[in-house]
């Protein structure tokens, strides 16, 4: 029953893929204008090296973005916790940092930075930031007074309440801040590329746009959904290493199963 | 050691709770408060553990005065408190972190966990015990503290009534074993009659100590406690009485 829920998803886009080629293959509507399934696999495999040729560009630029994410996330996770007027000056200004759409961003980033990868980067520490910083600092503030009186009562300083008590259990917030933040990553990186680059998927998704070939660009579409898994992926591998207690529970739930 | 509160007091804004409270516990002395909610039991605890600074008054442990947080105290709170995320031994061992002797804490710790009916429950997380287990690795917890003075807040409130008379058992036993000082806050008449040596009962908030009883049976059974229906009633009297003028 569990594994028939699970692979209900897959069920359901093999339906309406199918029902795409169908339409497409009876319609037959043209390649540049809709390509069926089948064409956008075909196209995804003949052109895969070079596909992935520049996947590894815009991959490396999202774990760099990532990377950078995450350390001022932290830093200002426990800023925006240990200081209350940190938070009020600073808290208002992240959240209008967020309605300014990337799009209107990214070529000005390319003005004062020019072509290379730095502001593609930057493009992807604007969008992963913010979730991750809302997402611990939360977490830092919803534990329960009672665990820190205790600590403090044990004669712990301010820097053991937060590693004993306060980040470890602001994981599993800061867990779902990454996850939000490591499928914005791939996105964040690709929009950089599209404005202007001479490599990375972004650069691949133009070029094949503009040659209205567009098998090309949903194969491409293809790619960066598969990427943007994969940083999922590897989200939920780093939370099954700092949360043993996880580990534990699921190993309990294969056993009760 | 010795306990000694001189005229605390204590307020919420303008709300008074403890208002020139003095008793004394004596070394190994096992001293129960009672009194109705919102008598400030729990304030005084949180006064002497140090987690509210007291604004007026003296604290004092073998006659010398207490400031701020003191290790002497071993506070145990009302829920087990427990970190979800660490194993029962790290759990038990947290004093040990702070203080950076967790290595030795462990040895230790791992020889106590007989004694408080842990055995076997090492790596296994608090969500994996029981609520009785949980209550006893708190107490483990808190006697690997090294304090002379033991502070519990209603250790047993949140406890079925069965395992709580198991856990009181267990506590009395343990207690004639440590011979500590200890101040236990409850509002369980029973509870306190069964394991006190003293019960302090509190008035309403800014009364102070309204009466004081000694116990001094030696051989308690639970067949002695079902014999103390007078002075259950009386301790419920005087609980219940209006407070006088204040």
């Amino acid at each position: 029953m569990k594994k028939m829920s699970r692979m209900a998803p897959v069920f359901v886009i093999l339906v309406l893929a199918a029902a795409w080629e169908l339409i497409v293959q009876i319609a037959g509507i043209p390649l540049y204008v809709l390509p069926a399934p089948s064409d956008t696999l075909r196209a995804f495999v003949s052109d895969f090296p070079a596909l992935l040729g520049h996947a590894g560009v815009t991959v490396m630029e999202a774990l760099a973005g990532m990377g950078i994410s995450f350390v001022i996330g932290i830093f200002m996770g426990i800023l925006i916790d240990a200081m209350p007027t940190f938070k009020r000056c600073v808290y208002p200004i992240l959240v209008v940092t967020q309605t300014v759409p990337t799009i209107v961003l990214a070529p000005i980033f390319i003005i004062y930075m020019g072509f290379g990868y730095a502001p593609k980067i930057l493009t992807v520490v604007l969008m992963c930031f913010f979730p991750i910083v809302v997402s611990f600092s939360d977490g830092l503030g919803q534990m329960d007074q009672g665990y820190l009186n205790l600590v403090k009562t044990y004669g712990g300083s301010k820097a053991q309440l937060y590693r004993i008590v306060k980040i470890p259990s602001a994981m599993i917030s800061l867990l779902s801040g990454l996850k939000v933040a490591a499928t914005y990553s791939i996105s964040g990186a690709v929009v950089g590329e599209w404005i202007a680059s001479q490599s990375g998927l972004g650069y691949y998704l133009i070029r094949a746009k503009n040659a209205y070939m567009l098998d090309d660009v949903f194969a491409c579409v293809l790619m960066i959904i598969l990427l943007s898994l994969l940083m999922n992926g590897i989200v939920k591998l780093f939370g099954w290493a700092v949360l043993p207690m996880e580990r534990r529970k699921v190993k309990a739930g294969k056993q009760l199963s | 050691m010795k306990l000694t509160v001189k005229n605390l007091n204590f307020a919420y804004e303008d709300q008074k709770v403890l208002h020139d409270l003095s008793f004394e516990i004596q070394d190994g002395e096992f001293v129960s408060i009672l009194g109705p909610s919102g008598c400030g039991k729990s304030t005084l605890l949180n006064v002497l553990s140090g987690i509210l600074p007291p604004q007026e008054g003296q604290v004092l442990i073998d006659e010398a005065p207490v400031k701020g947080v003191d290790g002497r105290f071993a506070y145990m709170p009302q829920n087990d408190l427990l970190f979800p995320w660490k194993t029962i031994l790290d759990n038990v061992c947290l004093y040990g972190e702070i203080h950076h002797r967790k290595k030795e804490m462990r040895e230790e710790a791992r020889a106590q966990m007989a004694r408080f009916g842990l055995k076997g429950c090492e790596n296994k997380y608090p969500g994996e015990l029981s609520g009785g287990m949980r209550q006893r690795a708190a107490f483990l917890r808190t006697t690997l503290c090294e304090a002379g003075i033991y502070l519990l807040d209603e250790p047993f409130g949140a406890l079925d009534v069965i395992t709580r008379s198991d856990m009181q058992e267990w506590l009395k036993d343990l207690c004639t074993k440590l011979k500590k000082t200890i101040l236990l806050v409850t509002h369980d008449t029973d509870e306190a009659i069964y394991l006190s040596d003293r019960i302090l009962i509190l008035g309403a908030p800014g009364e102070g100590i309204r009466r004081e009883i000694a116990i001094k049976e030696e051989n308690r059974t639970r067949e002695w406690l079902y014999e103390q229906g007078s002075l259950r009633a009386e301790i419920h009297r005087i609980i219940k009485t209006k407070p006088r003028e204040a």
